[in-house]
């Protein structure tokens, strides 16, 4: 089963900070990483590998600096490593991402299966994923928490979503974006840093893809522009109740269901 | 040194409730049954009247009044000591310090941080580390007390390269037995002024004063940390590289040695994977540094070093949710081993550190010789070993027997390699008799001395650590 896993560099901690001025995201000296939950797509990636063969594809947008992600899957265990790299596909919104991307994994090569992770840290729209299936034209699951199992033809896997989990089986070649926890995944090999530090990273430039029209990519394919960045209002207010039981338990049930942060089991 | 206290009464009851109050002045039938024991020791007893403090000067009157009626008095920080020192063995007060828990002052030019004992440790790392400074000693233990780190001189998992709580005292305020407030040392880097009294009340579990506020000594704080997770084929080949790596030009933050049954076991009680468990034994180093590049020179050593030495390979921690998965586990291996058996008791020996792997190939061969599971994981780096043996389902008098032989061959090995009854946890109770066992007549009688200096009548923690 030959497999694409994206993957995204983002700010190294988990509280990027917005400047409130210029509702700008404060990245200056700020160290990176992979996008996290891109771990959890690429040992997913790994696992299906050691079972049923074949190879490991990661491909990254981003500066040349994005690299480094593409290093890191190569000490976990990825195989091949593509980064599309292009001032025109700059300032591209979730849908131009999507669709760079698509160029992109055609013109890595053929795959059975994509793997993304649910989300990105940073930009946090989870919606890459799902819009690059529909741009490759190919059936996808998001937020898949298992792998049941697969076969030459399909996949079988398990979503989780906020009031229920779903088992489905789908055709390959498809996409699967997935969930924190689906296997915790294995840290980078000192050895493997050795064995691939001369492996080739192909840049992927406007010019490899097979659609060349710059329309299509960046700023000038984004039809979403982003008018402000701001975070959002912090709410530091306590409320002090003071009540005869069972009232006043019944009260805090009452407000941590309808903050849903009670739900029903099962 | 036997003593016969007074029985507690009424009037010692509304005695103490003129000093501290009604609300913090509570009889023995109101307490919570945590108050009876600590987290380990395998002793439970009550005392007869819990009293949270709140300042030295509520410490120094309750003291007054113990001496003055002969009632014994058990300091508490957080009652996660492993050694029954918490425990009022002869009832009496049991005095609370957890209230005291004010950060007093960060002196940034004298590197200091002033706190009064109760302060948690997690808490001290949260309170200076935005500031940019460290406080480097780091047991395992995060919800234990500063005033109980300083009263068992706690060591932990950065002793290779920082030292251990000691090595971060630089002044104490005590309340002696009599009410006196005293203050030793200070905000001074050298102190050549008479004996260091100071250094007497580090380690001295309670048994000489009552610490009610500490100086404590801060570094900068390192801005670049990576973890290295490295399988090897079995435990003596992992052990045995230890010794190379602190030998190398950078010393670790820590060496950890974990075997492969401890981690399945930490897998099942945390309901989570470890990152690879494919190995026997692995090591875990840890490398600090202020820059980058310093960082990056010594654990690439350190990997060559370990792939040389017979590592299967090195894994690399470097972000945030990397080092969670390793350390969250690594946290978990006490209770995780608790939860695998009915009941266990610890072993806490040191030795010097090129003994490590004799000692710990030893304790393992103990398995078969006395039918019993034995667990262990620990600072390699220090020399420091926790050896845990496991009751499973053993009867009392099985447990019993078994347990002590397998103690009597610990601490006997110990000391034939030139080792110590305890690295970080204490005497307490019920380490004292494996000290009374191997101290020497003469350094019997001058602890006996330094006790009866401060203490002449003996009650502060008594029938604790003074052998």
């Amino acid at each position: 089963m030959n497999i694409t896993v994206c993957i995204k560099q983002v700010p190294g901690t988990s509280q990027v900070e917005i400047d409130p001025g210029t509702g700008v995201l404060k990245r200056d000296g700020v160290a990176s990483k992979m996008n996290p939950f891109d771990l959890y797509a690429l040992e997913t990636a790994l696992r299906l590998k050691q079972r049923y063969g074949g190879e490991i594809t990661v491909i990254s947008m981003g500066p040349p600096q994005a690299q480094a992600v593409i290093r890191e899957a190569f000490m976990m265990g990825a195989d091949r490593g593509f980064l599309l790299s292009d001032r025109r596909f700059g300032g591209a919104d979730v849908l131009a991402t999507s669709y760079t991307l698509s160029q992109g994994v055609r013109a890595a090569g053929a795959f059975d299966l994509v793997i993304c992770g649910k989300q990105t840290t940073d930009g946090d729209t989870a919606q890459v994923g799902p819009e690059l299936a529909e741009t490759l034209g190919i059936p996808h699951v998001t937020n898949v928490c298992a792998v049941r199992g697969a076969d030459e033809n399909a996949l079988t896997v398990t979503q989780d979503m906020p009031l229920h989990r779903l088992t489905a089986k789908i055709k390959l070649p498809c996409l699967i974006t997935v969930e924190k926890g689906i296997f915790e995944p294995r840290l980078p090999s000192y050895k493997l840093m050795r064995a691939t530090a001369e492996r080739e990273i192909k840049i992927l430039t406007l010019d490899d893809l097979a659609d060349k029209d710059p329309g299509h990519y960046g700023l000038n394919g984004s039809p979403t522009q982003v008018k402000r960045i701001f975070p959002p209002e912090k709410s530091d207010g306590q409320e002090r109740w003071n009540g005869p039981e069972p009232e006043s338990s019944e009260r805090l049930f009452r407000f941590l269901a309808d903050h849903k942060f009670l739900q029903k089991l099962g | 040194m036997e003593t016969t206290y007074n029985t507690f009464s009424d009037a010692d009851l509304a005695a103490l409730r003129e000093i501290c109050g009604e609300d913090r002045v509570i009889p023995r039938e109101k307490m919570g049954e945590d108050y009876s024991h600590d987290e380990l020791s395998g002793i439970q007893k009550f005392p007869d009247v819990l009293v949270r403090a709140v300042s030295a000067e509520e410490v120094s009157q309750v003291l007054k009044y113990a001496s003055s009626r002969d009632l014994p008095v058990t300091p508490r920080g957080a009652g996660t000591g492993l050694v029954g020192g918490a425990v009022a063995l002869c009832g009496g007060i049991m005095l609370d310090l957890s209230r005291m828990n004010r950060f007093l002052e960060l002196d940034e030019e004298n590197m200091t941080l002033t706190l009064e004992p109760g302060v948690l440790l997690m808490d001290i790392a949260k309170y200076v580390e935005p500031a940019g400074f460290f406080y480097p000693p780091d047991p395992g233990e995060k919800t234990a007390t500063i005033g109980g780190n300083i009263s068992t001189n706690a060591g932990g998992m950065r002793a290779v390269k920082y030292g251990v709580t000691r090595d971060y005292v630089r002044g104490l305020e005590a309340v002696l037995p009599s009410g006196e407030i005293v203050e030793l040392g200070g905000k001074v880097v050298k102190n050549s002024s008479g004996y260091s009294l100071k250094d007497l009340l580090i380690g001295s579990e309670g048994t000489l004063g009552i610490i009610t506020r500490a100086t404590l000594r801060l570094l900068p704080l390192p801005k670049y940390k990576i973890s290295l997770l490295v399988p090897f084929p079995d435990l003596a080949c992992a052990i045995r590289t230890v010794p190379q790596l602190i030998r190398a030009s950078a010393v670790p933050t820590a060496v950890e040695f974990m075997e492969r049954e401890v981690i399945l076991a930490a897998e099942e009680f945390l309901a989570r994977k470890f990152p690879d468990n494919s190995a026997d034994a692995y090591l875990l180093l840890t490398y600090d540094g202020a820059s980058e590049a310093e960082v990056e020179l010594a654990w690439h050593a350190a990997a060559e070093l370990c792939l040389g030495a017979g590592a299967l390979d090195v894994f690399i921690s470097n972000t945030l949710e990397r080092n969670e998965s390793i350390w969250a586990a690594r946290g978990a291996f006490l209770e995780a081993i608790k939860a695998s058996t009915s009941e266990m008791d610890e072993c806490d020996v040191v030795v010097p550190r090129k003994r490590v792997a004799d000692f710990v190939l030893f304790s393992h061969a103990l398995q078969k010789k006395h039918g019993i599971r034995l667990r262990s994981f620990g600072h390699a780096g220090d020399g420091n070993l926790h050896i845990y043996i496991l009751r499973d389902d053993l009867d009392e008098t099985a447990w019993r027997t078994k347990l002590g032989k397998v103690f009597d061959d610990l601490y006997a090995k110990a000391a034939e390699l030139g080792g110590k009854v305890s690295g970080e946890h204490g005497i307490g109770f019920a380490k004292r008799p494996y000290l009374a066992r191997t101290s020497g007549e003469a350094e019997k009688r001058l602890m006996a001395g330094i006790k009866r200096a401060f203490d002449p009548r003996n009650i502060l923690n008594p029938g604790k650590l003074i052998p």
